[in-house]
């Protein structure tokens, strides 16, 4: 199998430290909000106390005069340039829908005006001053009233481009076919529809947004931020502000977790305005409530997914309808939308009838954007929780099942070609996959065959076991761009310079791995330096899981391009002593350049004679890489739960999830990233969720009332790193950093199914939901 | 007001506004290892030894900890040595963003002081009140675990 084709590596499978680690664990400054600049403006953001309103009047003179009062901005006073705060690539394939600040409010919490202040207190008390006088308009609080006859429209003005429908509420729209989907139904032996629901959820990085601007020495504006794109960030605040770009350095510090929610561009521009306007370095930071009312959420779904299966479990029709609601404004509407699609269907290849389609519409209500799973959470809740069906239609034990349809290595899904980030996707095949083992390994690590269907009870309390499969992508083909630079110093060591963006996940620590692995030198060796756009070549960022892949490749041919002219200056003086100069032989190692017969010179000497010798020149190289395919990481997950039929608590007593994630570069940070996305998603199964007033005001902003899970919450997860081999991956890996959050609503649902009979079709799993469905399932 | 602390093991006097938090001052004098989260002592980043507990410094008042001892992260190494938790939180791959990191340190230090043999139920209780929301907790559990070991070893050995 693939496993024999991997080489043996010397620092990839390694858990090394973090390169960074030792500066985390003693607490050294390094995040965005730790730089003490003096002069430092504190910069605070007044929001719409209405859902939907138009802006009559705004007067800020009382707060523009209150002493310690910097700068006050308003639309009065800042560009009106459309754009959209996706924080992608260009062109964006998000719609042009959002300004500064717009003569009209779209959601409580959207920005009305700023205040750059000398002190926070100061900052916070002119804005009670600042006078606005709102003209309040019908709200829109759900997708259905959004896409009602007659329904106010959210998006009026007459300049956003990209929008598909401003006058129906409908920011997106997606439709694509596969095969006759209506025939295949018709040619179906059992047929199953469910329709699933997944409620507002919030990112709750333990970091809020944090930017620090400031002009350098030069006059250049200096941008350093808690971001997952500083490249976007630079190019969307140019335009914006209608800055050269050349004039703008954005530098990522640490930064204290993202999962989506720091790909937007929400706080770069205010604080960019402000140090242009007064000269002075400008702090604005979100505070825990503000991340809940306005930063961004993961787009709530209405899903209806119908299958169409032959009496031996083959899957011949798929369905899936898509209602998404992107709240206030179109940031990654369309793309979270193919995404419900995109990654969810091809791992059902075997259906040759498939279709897609959906809408993404605006409502007043928080804004969606990009969050860890990007739809494909959404999607696998429903199409999982339908093979269940399907199963049970069948008579058929749903692993089987599942086996029988999934995607394996050499094989296709037309879903690939038809459907990507908003337009047309790139065909490809699947050239490593290790679900089928992961299946195997996970089902007899939960007992699967032993409990399954079993429902032990003790008192109320009764058990169940459920399983579904995943995929996610590494990158985005063809889109997607990373860029390395590998440098040699004297010592022997080298600078790796990475556009990529290290949210936490230890890319850094990985990307340095590939280099010291193919220059044969230990991780303490590689010098990281990443996130800088002065500094550092073009990243799109840290989103899509493209960093492993993408990032990864492009680290790899830098090495390896380093790693040639090493041979060639080896060659050359190994040369000298009559040694052999096949220089294809050469092998890296230990820090020195060993020739086939055995000779060899140390790294240092190498670049020692490179710089002040012969020949002399700049070990050093730069490569890119763009992917023509997106291999898709592989999961299968198991839960054991145990569900009260009195009070209606769901416990998961354990979790298990197999993954193929290729080569683990480094097998700790990769089971972390599986670990922290199955925790994160188990809170979306069981008790996170964003609460509303009927004015559409965030009722639960902060950590105690919305539910994140604690150590106490937490059940014990077992990750299982399943091997294979990706050809086209940098030292055969993919990414794996989403792939873990799409496993437990449905994972859990189908378990709670298998201990009490219940479908639950609604996240959060709550004990109020659980009781309704065991008393709706009663007779009388 | 002034008042006076012995932070890490040096005793110094801080100008504060009676309304300060200790966070508010400990960040304002340089000790950016304290991390704030939310502000209202539900996520635990800003935890801080106060006499030898561990307390949210969002909510302990800088007055009221007027003649206290407090021990943040950047007192946990000795010479450059890292601490065993520190070293544990590495090897196991406990550290992601390293945003929580200093809290669920401080937290389980103060656990482990007096508790050097804890069970995985009482470690999950020891930071129970850390939110992280990168790595799920079972590193840091093993981390714990690790950290307690050694720890013990160096008390008896």
């Amino acid at each position: 199998m693939a496993e024999e084709r991997r080489p043996a590596f010397v620092v990839v499978g390694k858990n090394e430290r973090k390169v960074d680690g030792v500066a985390l664990v003693t607490g050294k400054p390094k995040f965005a909000g730790d730089l003490d600049l003096p002069g430092t403006l504190c910069v605070k953001i007044l929001h719409s106390p209405h859902a939907h309103a138009r802006i009559v009047e705004i007067d800020a003179s009382e707060a523009e005069g209150l002493p310690g009062v910097a700068c006050v901005l308003t639309h009065q006073n800042t560009p009106l340039t459309r754009y959209t705060t996706a924080g992608q690539g260009y062109p964006e394939p998000s719609p042009y829908d959002a300004r500064m600040f717009d003569t009209k409010v779209r959601f409580v919490g959207d920005r009305v005006a700023a205040v750059a202040a000398e002190t926070e207190e100061i900052a916070l008390e002119a804005l009670k001053k600042i006078r606005v006088r709102y003209e309040e308009l019908p709200a829109i609080l759900s997708v259905d009233g959004a896409l009602a006859a007659g329904a106010p429209i959210i998006h009026d003005e007459k300049d956003s481009p990209g929008i598909y429908d401003a006058a129906k509420n409908i920011a997106a729209d997606v439709d694509i076919d596969v095969g006759d989907v209506a025939q295949g139904f018709a040619e179906s032996d059992v047929i199953v529809e469910t329709v699933c629901e997944t409620q507002y959820a919030q990112h709750a990085p333990i970091e809020p947004h944090v930017v620090l601007t400031n002009l350098d020495e030069d006059g250049r504006l200096v941008i350093r931020s808690s971001t997952q794109v500083p490249f976007h960030v630079r190019r969307i605040v140019a335009r914006v502000l209608d800055v050269p770009l050349h004039r703008i350095r954005v530098i990522k510090p640490r930064i204290g977790g993202g999962f989506g929610v720091k790909q937007e561009v929400l706080l770069e521009d205010l604080a960019a305005l402000v140090t242009l306007r007064t000269g002075r370095p400008a702090l604005v930071v979100l505070s825990r409530q503000e991340e809940f009312i306005a930063s961004r959420t993961r787009h709530p779904m209405r899903i209806r997914v119908k299958l169409g299966a032959r009496s031996d479990g083959a899957l011949h029709a798929l369905e899936m309808e898509v209602l998404s609601n992107t709240g206030a404004y179109g940031t990654h509407a369309l793309t979270v939308l193919s995404n419900v699609g995109s990654k969810t269907l091809p791992i059902y290849n075997k259906a040759k009838n498939v279709h897609f389609f959906g809408k993404a519409v605006y409502t007043n209500l928080p804004v969606a954007g990009a969050y860890r799973g990007y739809g494909a959470t959404q999607g696998y809740f429903a199409l999982e929780t339908a093979m269940d069906e399907l199963a049970d239609g069948l008579g058929m034990d749903p692993l089987k099942l599942r086996r029988r349809n999934a995607i394996r290595v050499g094989e296709s899904s037309p879903i690939f070609e038809k459907l990507g980030e908003g337009r047309e996707g790139v065909a490809q095949t699947v050239k490593s996959c290790g679900l089928e083992r992961a299946i195997e390994l996970g089902a007899a690590r939960i007992g699967w065959e032993e409990k399954r269907g079993k429902r032990p009870r003790q008192g109320s309390r009764v058990r169940g076991v459920g399983m579904s499969i995943h995929m996610q992508g590494s990158g985005i083909p063809q889109i997607d761009m990373a860029a390395a630079t590998v440098k040699m110093n004297e010592d022997g060591s080298f600078n790796l310079l990475i556009g990529a963006t290290d949210l936490g996940t230890g890319s850094d620590t990985i990307l340095a791995q590939i280099a010291a692995e193919i220059l044969g030198v230990p991780v303490s060796k590689v010098i990281v330096t990443s996130s800088d756009t002065d500094v550092t070549p073009f990243d799109t960022g840290a989103y899509a899981s493209s960093t492993t892949y993408v990032s990864g490749k492009a680290v790899e041919r830098a090495a390896l391009a380093v790693r040639e002219q090493i041979v060639q200056v080896a060659a050359a003086m190994l040369a000298d002593d009559g040694g052999n100069l096949d220089e294809a032989r050469f092998v890296l190692k230990n820090e020195r350049a060993v020739a086939p017969n055995g000779r060899g010179v140390t790294l240092a000497e190498i670049c020692q004679r490179a710089m002040y010798q012969t020949g002399q020149f700049q070990i050093a190289a730069t490569a890119s890489f763009v992917p023509d395919e997106s291999p898709p990481p592989f999961m299968a997950s198991f839960a054991e739960v145990e569900v009260d039929t009195e009070t209606g608590r769901v416990q998961v007593l354990e979790y298990v999830a197999a993954v193929d994630c290729g080569v683990a570069i480094n097998p700790k940070m990769a089971e972390g990233q599986v670990e922290g996305s199955v925790a994160n998603g188990i809170g979306f199964a069981l008790t996170e969720e964003m609460l509303f007033s009927s004015k559409g005001r965030v009722r639960n902003p902060t950590l105690f009332d919305y539910k994140i899970l604690g150590a106490r919450d937490v059940p014990p997860i077992e990750v299982i790193l399943v091997p294979s081999f990706e050809p086209t991956g940098p030292v055969g890996a993919k990414s794996v950093g989403e792939i873990g959050i799409n496993g437990p609503i449905p994972t859990i649902a189908n378990a709670i199914h298998d201990a009490v009979g219940i479908r639950l079709t609604k996240t959060p799993f709550t004990p109020e939901r659980v009781l309704d469905a065991l008393r709706a399932r009663r007779p009388g | 007001m002034k008042i006076s602390l012995t932070v890490n093991g040096a005793q110094r006097a801080f100008d504060v506004h009676p309304g300060d938090t200790l966070l508010e001052v400990l960040r304002r004098e340089g000790y950016k290892g304290v991390k704030k989260g939310c502000g209202a002592g539900d996520c635990g980043a800003c935890a801080v030894l106060l006499d030898g507990r561990a307390v949210n410094s969002c909510l302990v008042l800088a007055g009221k900890a007027d003649g206290s001892e407090v021990l943040t992260i950047e007192g946990l190494s000795k010479d450059g040595a890292l601490h065993p938790l520190q070293e544990a939180f590495l090897d196991e791959g406990a550290v992601q963003c390293g945003y929580c990191t200093p809290g669920m340190i401080i937290a389980s230090l103060d656990l482990l002081t007096h508790h050097p043999d804890p069970n995985e139920e009482e470690i999950r209780e020891g930071i129970a009140g850390n939110l992280c929301r990168c790595t799920g907790y079972t590193k840091e559990l093993r981390a714990i675990q690790a950290a307690a070991e050694k720890m013990r070893e160096a008390r008896h050995g």
